[in-house]
């Protein structure tokens, strides 16, 4: 068994790989197994609906997480061609973890922000892991004031665990590296689409997140704080995990209830990672969908609009 | 080198140093443990007169400490946190809640309003450690951002004393999004040539700090405060090893560029007087 393969996902691999042996035996030796293949095969997709329609939200963090899971990587070359790399804040030093550039989405040319992770321990090493640095956050800047000054429609691409919390990333200031994001992100004059492929962890993941649509994928997770650090702060116990995942409602279902986002994109049937094309073709739609209508928006009342989006977002009472 | 001794980070835990000072004449000091008259400790602003040790202050403490006598007017008291999500933890939000808001007196984690500073009309907010660690949901979300629509619209300077642990996790991804709703309003205020003075106390970390605290036109650290994003227990478990003495604190942010100045708690009042009288 391979490690790193999720626990629930584990029927579904043992299924696939009988399939998989009857098929090579049934052309190996010759003979004809395709009924008893075919039964099989259906089991596979009754076992996979089963599993995936009843994740729980700890469950779907994993998911998100999964090292298999499409990333940023499998993305750029399904949605868009001619993607240039822009790289450096021009102030320190220049953040593997978030990727920058421009491309060309359906002929129009966009520039592109995104959490970059890795599918294994050397890669991951070379982009921390996906957690970004204060350096990561001023190129995301630098990029957006690029796609202002050029008209360029901006996308932004969500998959971290969370700002880097180490010494460099404080020396740097982390902190006001993000607000600035938040501050500049708010008023930029041209469209910002927010996908939310994986992970989005807290204000790692909010510091490319402020645009006029957000979209997720279905077993994505967006966070205040991850399960096992809310475990810990809480609860003072990191095994509460799966309490603390459904406590933090994080799950894309929790994010369209609580009105953060505006579309849920569907992954195949047992996640994004059964079928790269799949998803990155769902994805494409969605944003070309959501791309048109931006730009029918004058640019004055798109600012406005972003602006009311995240204003009216707060629940409290006013008692009188 | 009053970090030195000051070894322990008993920033996100608001009820420990509070417990250390009991209601007599005497105030034990929380660092040196030193027995202080309370008088000579209240007149030197909770300031320990031993060991310059710098007891927190809770939200209206702050106003009162920089703002003209009895010239502040509370926005907003009315806003009211709601429990939407049902969240539970080792202790229901509701009931930490309740909690707070019997020690403090407040609904929520911030006090907003307007006042006197110096003569100067200001728009002026403090945050309340002591309220669930100062952490920001809706409630504290929402009141900073009506009082920077407010400065907006009377064209008052903004300013605002935090001291924050970051966001309330009980109010999920939607505390999360104060940041942003929070950023925006100091965005708009800022192009409409506003002025905003943003106070750093002790702590100010986490979301907080990571949003508005972040984006003042000057920032002002008091003496002593930890400021950063992660805290120092999050950092220490990441990199696996102690930080270096002073990590974080005031002085050190200062050396690394990311604040204007330190002032002592006794000076604040009138930095803040100055910098009105020169801005605007
Ligand atoms: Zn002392």
């Amino acid at each position: 068994m391979e490690p790193g393969i999720l626990d629930f996902e584990r029927p579904i691999e043992q299924l696939e790989n009988r399939v998989a042996e009857l098929s090579r035996f049934s052309s190996t030796e010759n003979i004809d197994l395709s009924d008893e293949i075919n039964r099989l095969k259906e089991r596979v997709i009754a076992l996979k609906t089963n599993i995936f329609t009843n994740l729980t939200p700890w469950q779907k963090a994993q998911v998100a997480r999964y090292s298999r899971r499409p990333l940023l990587s499998d993305y750029l070359p399904r949605l868009f061609t001619n993607f240039i790399e822009l790289q450096g804040d021009r102030l320190f030093g220049d953040d593997l973890a978030i990727a920058a550039g421009l491309a060309k989405l359906d002929g129009e040319t966009v520039a592109i922000i995104g959490h970059r992770k890795g599918k294994d321990t050397k890669s991951n090493l070379a982009v921390n892991f996906g957690m970004p640095h204060p350096e990561g956050y001023r190129k995301a800047c630098r990029i957006m004031k690029l796609a202002e000054k050029f008209h360029l429609p901006l996308l932004t691409f969500i998959d971290t665990p969370g700002a880097y919390p180490g010494l460099g990333a404080e020396e740097r200031g982390q902190a006001e590296a993000i607000a600035v994001n938040l501050a500049v992100l708010s008023s930029l004059r041209v469209p910002v689409i927010v996908v939310i492929l994986g992970e989005g962890g807290s204000g790692g993941a909010l510091a490319i997140g402020v645009g006029d649509r957000l979209l997720m994928l279905s077993n994505a997770i967006y966070s205040v704080a991850s399960p096992e650090a809310c475990a810990a702060i809480l609860w003072k116990d990191r095994a509460k995990v799966e309490d603390a995942a459904r406590a933090l409602a994080l799950t894309a279902q929790d994010m369209l209830r609580l009105k953060i986002i505006d579309e849920i994109i569907e992954e195949p049937l047992g996640g994004a990672h059964r079928d790269y094309d799949l998803i990155t073709g769902r994805v494409k739609g969605s944003i070309l969908k959501h791309l048109e209508e931006l730009k029918k928006i004058d640019v004055e009342q798109l600012v406005q609009q972003r602006y009311e989006r995240f204003r009216k977002i707060g629940e409290f009472e006013e008692v009188s | 080198m009053a970090w030195f001794r000051k070894p322990q980070y008993g920033t996100i835990s608001p009820d420990s140093r509070r417990q250390d000072i009991p209601g007599g004449l005497w105030v034990k000091c929380t660092a040196c443990g030193d027995l202080v008259y309370r008088k000579d400790w209240e007149a030197s602003l909770k300031v320990c007169p031993n060991c310059n040790y710098y007891s927190r202050l809770g939200a209206r403490e702050r106003l009162d400490l920089v703002l003209d006598h009895n010239s502040f007017k509370e926005y907003d008291a009315n806003l009211t946190p709601v429990d939407f999500l049902n969240f539970t933890d080792s202790v229901p939000y509701k009931d930490r809640l309740t909690k707070a808001q019997e020690n403090t007196g407040f609904m929520d984690a911030c006090l907003t309003g307007e006042g006197r500073l110096s003569g100067h009309l200001v728009a002026i907010g403090a945050l309340d450690f002591f309220f669930m660690g100062g952490s920001m949901g809706s409630v504290v979300g929402e009141k900073i951002t009506r009082l920077i629509e407010q400065a907006a619209a009377k064209h008052s300077p903004l300013i605002i004393i935090s001291a924050s642990g970051g966001a309330r996790m009980q109010e999920g991804v939607v505390s999360l999004m104060q940041m942003a709703k929070t950023s925006a309003a100091i965005a708009r205020f800022s192009q409409t040539g506003g002025l905003y003075l943003s106070v750093l106390t002790d702590p100010a970390t986490g979301g907080v700090m990571a949003s508005f605290a972040s984006l003042g036109d000057i920032i002002i650290a008091e003496e002593d405060a930890l400021i950063g994003f992660a805290g120092p227990r999050v950092i220490e478990q990441t990199i696996r090893q102690k930080l270096p003495g002073g990590f974080q604190k005031a002085d050190f942010v200062l050396e690394h560029g990311l604040i204007d100045m330190v002032v002592k708690r006794s000076e604040l009042r009138d930095r803040l007087a100055k910098l009105l009288e020169m801005l605007t």
